[in-house]
């Protein structure tokens, strides 16, 4: 039935992307524009002693200088996951409202000027004398200090899960591998950089936001600022990237709010590349340990799974490393525990494959080591372990991870693999493939979602929501939900996003966007279609007047019987006769309960061939395969690129991507491009991507489990193992750097 | 002929001058010696064919008077210090840098952006293989991608995939769309459709 | 970023007049590295002397053997010179791995060899630097060193030079020519490359006001069989851990010429003196190279995150010996 959703069409928003056309947020005009720059703390702790804005206020073109003197005081933030539909500030402090730095980078005065110059410029004569107390910026310097969380991701999840006597199981265990692993702090990077447009107008407030949820945004601000939400608008309509760094709400959009009031005109405040590294959130440097008991036939006994991570002062947050771990294989007894050390950092944040881009890495590195150690195929080991039902014996909503493994292994040419490291060379390079098993888990804990259709009399639609297109293809896809549930072409419906004016749904995060907002899209889409065949089958001038509803379908614009498909009429046809201009329907879908009876995780599969220059250290990856079963792909064209995107930050991961605090300064080691290694077009292999088709019936109504984590999930892993197989070197640190992988 | 194609031209011909997008009567010399600064002085600026000229301060990059000043805001501002390559334009027909330039150094040339590469409606043909191969998500680094690839193929360094790669290394896309950019690069020059003139 | 004014010339000597009697001024070529240092604020220039107009981009044969490269030559232009890559392939190897097409684009030859380090403390304006703040200490020394320098450092400075080609250039003997407020001269690139010492903040011994107009490489048939080898986290578009330029000659399989210069390990480009004093007259063998790497990394001084570096320069400094022998010009019975 369905003909656009599954069809791999070109973006609809591609020709504005290919022409310059698509307009970022830094490129709004208004009239009047002014520009912001801000002015960051440069050291980790202690108060801002003296601040002397006489030169950069004499400055040219300087129209005002905020300092924590001078801002209004706000409401106190307190972080909450957007998806959750609340107020969703990224950590529970707001800078500027006392003399205290909490951590280097952390804005302490907010230059306004007439020219993007004039403010950077301005912003540098800012001078600031520093009260610099001791700061915490490495795990080591605070490990001695290091506390068990009780709750993380603000409050939402349990610390700890535990099932059965792990101890006892693992003293028992007749194979045992325990291993520990090290993990530099990551930053998001998007090649667009933060950026707040805000104007005021008659006390109401528009805001264009680079966020991946411009409802969270118009939440945040409104309650940071103690405004009604029906006087603070979110306008966003392409953003140039966001991997989770513009999940939550940071302080520069409300601080870009402020400084527009104060001047009475527009302000633009973009971040620069450097200050990207202080003002969004990173993923966290952590370490994380995996202890793994098993029979000698390759049957889990007992997992203890630990990480150990570095948060704000002000929030436990940490990664949760423990959603696959624990459930993925079958193993009776289960510990995963995380424990905090606070530090002088803003809040870490949600980072491309949250938790699981680290924790599924430990868990598939140390399967891989059992697997070794038993003499089982590594894909073998994971068939014989995954798990029927979640840790709480709850069956899956849809599983298909044996399928994506054997798949997998068929399109990579895994079988008649020689298992011994360093077996194969090729000049100065060995080479090795590796695999990992991926899963990520799909998150429900959002609120109501809605959408609105509208159809007109000359049979085009306008199905709107408030969303935001940051490249997964949203409005692709999402067009695509809506002409198939009106039972219209493709090039009859256009997708609007992009307004808090629009209904509202969340933000697109955790893999969620995809399955909720298509939910909203086809109810409202199909229940406009449903009012239209109503009308029809009422009217008795309708050529389907008087027929079960059933029984009727629409296709093309065209309501038909379905058995009589030349019994029918358009929707045009049908409105015109009923004097409808046009006509609407909202549509909404709220997720099922969180105690619903269902393991909730989306598999996948990760391949990867690797050569290693074993003198040099280098690790190159020839060739990636990965399998996924996300449920129902709406577009494959769109859904493949993101696997492959996500496939290549795991490269990333595992090579090129880390950054340090110094501790002496309390400031990262890397705060440019130049430094912080993301891969370029020559690190990227060819990617193969396929999936496995299946269906879910539980998640929602179509079935879509999500694409934009887990194509990372399991990569790091594959990677390791296969440098493991080319050298027979074990590197339980990332990135895999040159001194770390040489011989 | 495309906007890239006029302005290849243009200042040989006599330029239509622009002063804030009014026409003025004459034009000023291609590069005419100066010394000038800080406070902002009237730039003349071949972009697209078309010259405007506009009062910047000389520390002002081209980038900026792109964006900030002619309203072309199809070059993109990823890290401003020479390490993303998403500003990627040509001048004089050469891709390089807008971050890196200043505005005030490239009059006399000429500027081609990603908003001078189609012929009207008509896309390029780098830009369509650029849609059907799906060789961007976000889309922000995709004009600095397309006017370094359309460069590439100019250049004439991507018979395989390696040299593709290597060359297209300067432009990062944070999606990581690399596999199909060298997709779309490999069907324009399969096609032998590629280069600067391609739609002339 | 800073006000700045701006100035474009028409002349050298123009240009050497504005720049030498304005303090805080500086000659703009290809900008790479100029508008990035002022837009950090780590270069301090009012004014901007725009060379760009020069007639100094030409690249010439020399009439007894050689090539004349113009200090206005795109960092591009000189890699696809056919005779660059002809008699001097590591020079034309080194440019293209040096950077972006698009920073090779801009880039001058005359620019790359003045290029400032990529140390991130000299760049992020804040820590303290001795290269940057004469007399602040150096951050590097205890602090984030990897890719920082394990020759010709001192206790003020480890940052590593940056350029690639400027290795290559070091290899072949190259001269630098200026033209300055005190006249023209001539300066062998290896003097031309200041060691830190204790002035880390003077890293040419160039006049205020003195340009580069050109680049002399002399004769070398031992430079025809070039390589430079680039090694790097990434595969591209960034800085060497370890480069290697690497030429024989060999007869009768001893070694009688060799040129062997390393990048990413040194504070200034590197050329391998004393492993070349070991391999002239030694057998073309893996032994011979294995042993004139040690002595040139024996005098490596080692801090915590490079110490990796030791033994990785010299495996590529075998590699590319082993390499070159491929290329290398061989005479006598092999």
């Amino acid at each position: 039935m369905s003909s656009a959703i599954g069809s791999p069409i070109d973006r609809v928003d591609g020709p504005q992307k290919v022409t310059g056309a698509a307009r970022y947020t830094a490129e709004i005009v208004l009239p009047h524009m002014t520009y912001a720059a801000v002015v960051a703390a440069t050291v980790a702790s202690g108060r801002v002693a003296v601040i002397d804005t006489g030169r950069a206020r004499g400055a040219e073109g300087v129209l005002a200088i905020l300092t924590h003197e001078d801002l209004p005081k706000l409401a106190e933030p307190h972080l909450l996951p957007s998806l959750a539909g609340a107020a969703a500030p990224g950590q529970s402090f707001f800078p500027m409202q006392k003399d205290v730095v909490h951590y280097a980078g952390q804005p302490v005065a907010l230059v306004v000027a007439d020219s993007h110059e004039r403010a950077q410029y301005a912003a540098s004569l800012v001078e600031v004398t520093y009260e610099r107390a001791p700061s915490i910026t490495t795990i080591d310097e605070g490990r001695d200090a290091a506390y068990e969380a009780e709750r993380l991701f603000g409050g939402l999840l349990p610390a700890r899960d535990e099932r059965g006597d792990v101890d006892t199981a693992m003293a028992e265990a007749e194979v045992r591998v325990d291993v520990a692993y090290r993990f530099a702090a990551n930053h998001h990077n998007a090649i667009e950089p933060a950026a707040t447009t805000a104007v005021w107008d008659d006390g109401r407030l528009t805001i264009y936001d680079s966020t991946q949820g411009i409802r969270a945004s118009q939440l945040t601000v409104a309650q940071l600022l103690g405004m009604p939400l029906s006087d603070v608008r979110v306008i966003t309509h392409f953003v140039g990237g966001g991997f989770g760094s513009k999940a939550m709400v940071w302080p520069h959009v409300t601080l870009a709010a402020l400084a527009a009031r104060h001047v009475g005109r527009p302000v633009k405040l973009s971040l620069t590349r450097q200050q990207m590294f202080t003002s969004a959130g990173h993923r966290e440097e952590q370490e994380q340990q995996l202890a793994i008991g098993a029979t000698r036939d390759g049957r889990l006994t007992a997992m203890h799974h630990e990480k150990l991570s570095i948060t704000s002062p002000f929030d436990d947050w940490a990664e949760p490393a423990t959603g696959v771990s624990s459930q993925l294989y079958a193993c009776p007894n289960y510990r995963g525990e995380h424990r905090l050390v606070r530090g002088n950092t803003m809040t870490p944040t949600f980072t491309r494959g949250p938790g699981e881009a680290v924790g599924v890495f430990v868990l598939e590195t140390a399967m891989d080591e059992l697997a070794h150690e038993l003499g089982i195929d590594p894909l073998e080991l994971r068939v014989r372990n995954h798990a029927a039902v979640d840790g709480h014996g709850n069956p899956w909503s849809s599983d298909g991870l044996e399928e994506c493994l054997r798949h997998g292994a068929e399109l990579f040419g895994w079988a008649g693999r020689n298992p011994v490291p360093r077996s194969r060379r090729d000049g100065d390079w060995l080479i090795g493939t590796g695999m990992a098993a991926a899963a990520y888990p799909v998150p429900l804990f959002m609120p109501t979602q809605r959408a609105r259709a509208r159809l007109y009399a000359d049979g085009s639609a306008v199905v709107q929501a408030g969303t935001q297109e940051f490249g997964t293809g949203v409005l692709t896809a999402m067009t695509q939900v809506a002409a198939d549930g009106l039972g219209l072409p493709l090039g009859s419906v256009r997708f609007e996003a992009g307004d808090t004016d629009l209904p509202n749904v969340s933000s697109a995060v955790g893999s969620a966007g995809a399955g909720m907002i298509s939910a909203a899209v086809h109810a409202a889409a199909t229940a406009l279609r449903d009012q239209l065949v109503a009308t029809a089958v009422a009217d008795a001038d309708s050529p389907l007047h008087g027929a079960d509803p059933a029984t009727i379908e629409v296709r093309e614009g065209r309501i038909t019987q379905r058995e009589y498909p030349g019994v029918g009429e358009t929707y045009g046809e049908l409105m015109q006769r009923n004097r409808l201009a046009d006509a609407e329907a909202p549509g909404s879908w709220t997720p099922p309960p969180l105690d619903t009876p269902h393991g909730l995780l989306t598999f996948g599969a990760q391949f990867a061939e690797v050569a290693v220059d074993p003198e040099i250290g280098l690790v190159r990856a020839r060739r990636m395969v990965g399998v996924f079963a996300p449920g129902r792909v709406l577009n494959p064209k769109t859904a493949r690129s993101q696997l492959v995107g996500g496939m290549l930050w795991g490269l990333g991961q595992a090579l090129l991507e880390g950054n340090r605090m110094d501790p002496r300064h309390g400031r990262w080691g890397a705060t440019s491009l130049g430094e912080y290694l993301v891969p370029v077009n020559a690190d990227a292999p060819e990617v193969t991507v396929d999936f496995v088709e299946l269906t879910d019936t539980v998640v929602n109504p179509l079935g879509v489990k999500g694409v934009g984590e887990i194509g990372q999930v399991g990569v790091a892993a594959a990677i390791g193992n296969a440098v493991f197989h080319a050298t027979g070197r074990r590197v339980r640190e990332l990135p895999m750097a040159a001194e770390l992988v040489m011989d | 002929m495309p906007a890239w194609a006029v302005q290849l031209i243009a200042h040989h011909v006599r330029p239509k001058i622009m002063h804030n997008d009014q026409f003025v009567a004459t034009a000023p010399p291609d590069r005419p010696p100066l010394t000038s600064g800080p406070s902002s002085l009237p730039v003349a600026l071949t972009v697209n064919g078309s010259t405007h000229v506009v009062d910047l301060e000389p520390r002002v990059s081209l980038l900026d008077a792109l964006r900030e000043h002619l309203d072309l805001t199809g070059s993109k501002k990823g890290c401003d210090q020479g390490t993303c390559g998403a500003c990627t334009v040509w001048v004089d027909g050469r891709r390089v840098l807008a971050c890196l330039s200043l505005a005030v150094t490239c009059e006399g040339r000429s500027v081609t952006t990603i908003e001078g590469l189609a012929a009207g409606e008509e896309l390029h043909p780098m830009q369509r293989a650029f849609i059907e191969c799906d060789a961007f998500q976000c889309g922000y680094c995709t004009a600095g991608q397309i006017m370094s690839a359309v460069a590439l193929l100019e250049e004439g360094n991507a018979t395989t995939d390696a040299e593709i790669a290597e060359s297209m290394s300067g432009n990062i896309c944070r999606c990581a769309a690399y596999p199909n950019i060298r997709a779309a690069i490999r069907e324009v020059r399969d096609a032998g459709e590629g280069g600067h003139r391609a739609t002339a | 970023m800073r006000p700045l004014s701006y100035r474009r010339a028409a002349e050298i000597g123009e240009a050497v007049a504005t720049v030498s009697t304005e303090p805080t001024s500086a000659f703009l070529a290809g900008g790479t590295t100029e508008v990035d240092l002022v837009r950090l604020g780590v270069a301090r220039h009012d004014l901007l002397v725009d060379i760009n107009d020069l007639p100094l981009a030409d690249i010439e044969n020399l009439p007894g053997g050689g090539l004349r490269i113009g200090a206005l030559a795109r960092m591009n232009d000189v890699a696809r010179a056919a005779q660059v890559v002809e008699m001097y392939p590591g020079i034309a190897q080194a440019l293209l791995l040096g950077a972006s097409e698009q920073l090779r684009n801009m880039a001058t030859m005359g620019g790359n060899l003045c290029q400032r380090v990529r140390c991130a403390y000299f760049r992020d304006n804040v820590s303290p630097c001795n290269k940057r703040e004469p007399g602040t200490g150096c951050s590097a020394l205890d602090g984030q060193n990897r890719g920082h320098a394990i020759l010709g450092t001192s206790e003020h400075c480890i940052a590593t030079h940056p350029s690639d080609v400027a290795v290559a250039l070091v290899a072949f003997d190259a001269v630098v020519h200026t033209i300055g407020p005190s006249g023209a001269r001539i300066i062998p690139i290896e003097n031309f490359y200041l060691l830190p010492g204790r002035t880390p903040h003077i890293e040419h011994p160039l006049e205020h006001g003195e340009l580069i107009v050109a680049i002399e490489v002399p004769p070398l048939p031992v430079a025809r069989g070039s390589l430079y080898l680039k090694f790097r986290d990434r595969q591209s578009y960034e800085f060497a851990l370890v480069s290697v330029l690497s030429a024989l000659l060999v007869q009768d399989g001893r070694i009688t010429e060799v040129r062997l210069a390393l990048g990413g390990v040194g504070t200034t480009p590197w050329r391998a003196r004393r492993a070349e004093a070991q391999l002239v007259g030694a057998p073309a063998t893996a032994g011979s190279f294995a042993a004139a790497a040690a002595a040139e990394l024996d005098a490596a001084v080692l801090h915590e995150h490079n110490a990796f570096k030791q033994e990785l320069a010299q495996r590529a400094i075998v590699r590319g010996l082993d390499q070159a022998m491929v290329s290398a010009v061989h005479g006598g019975a092999r």
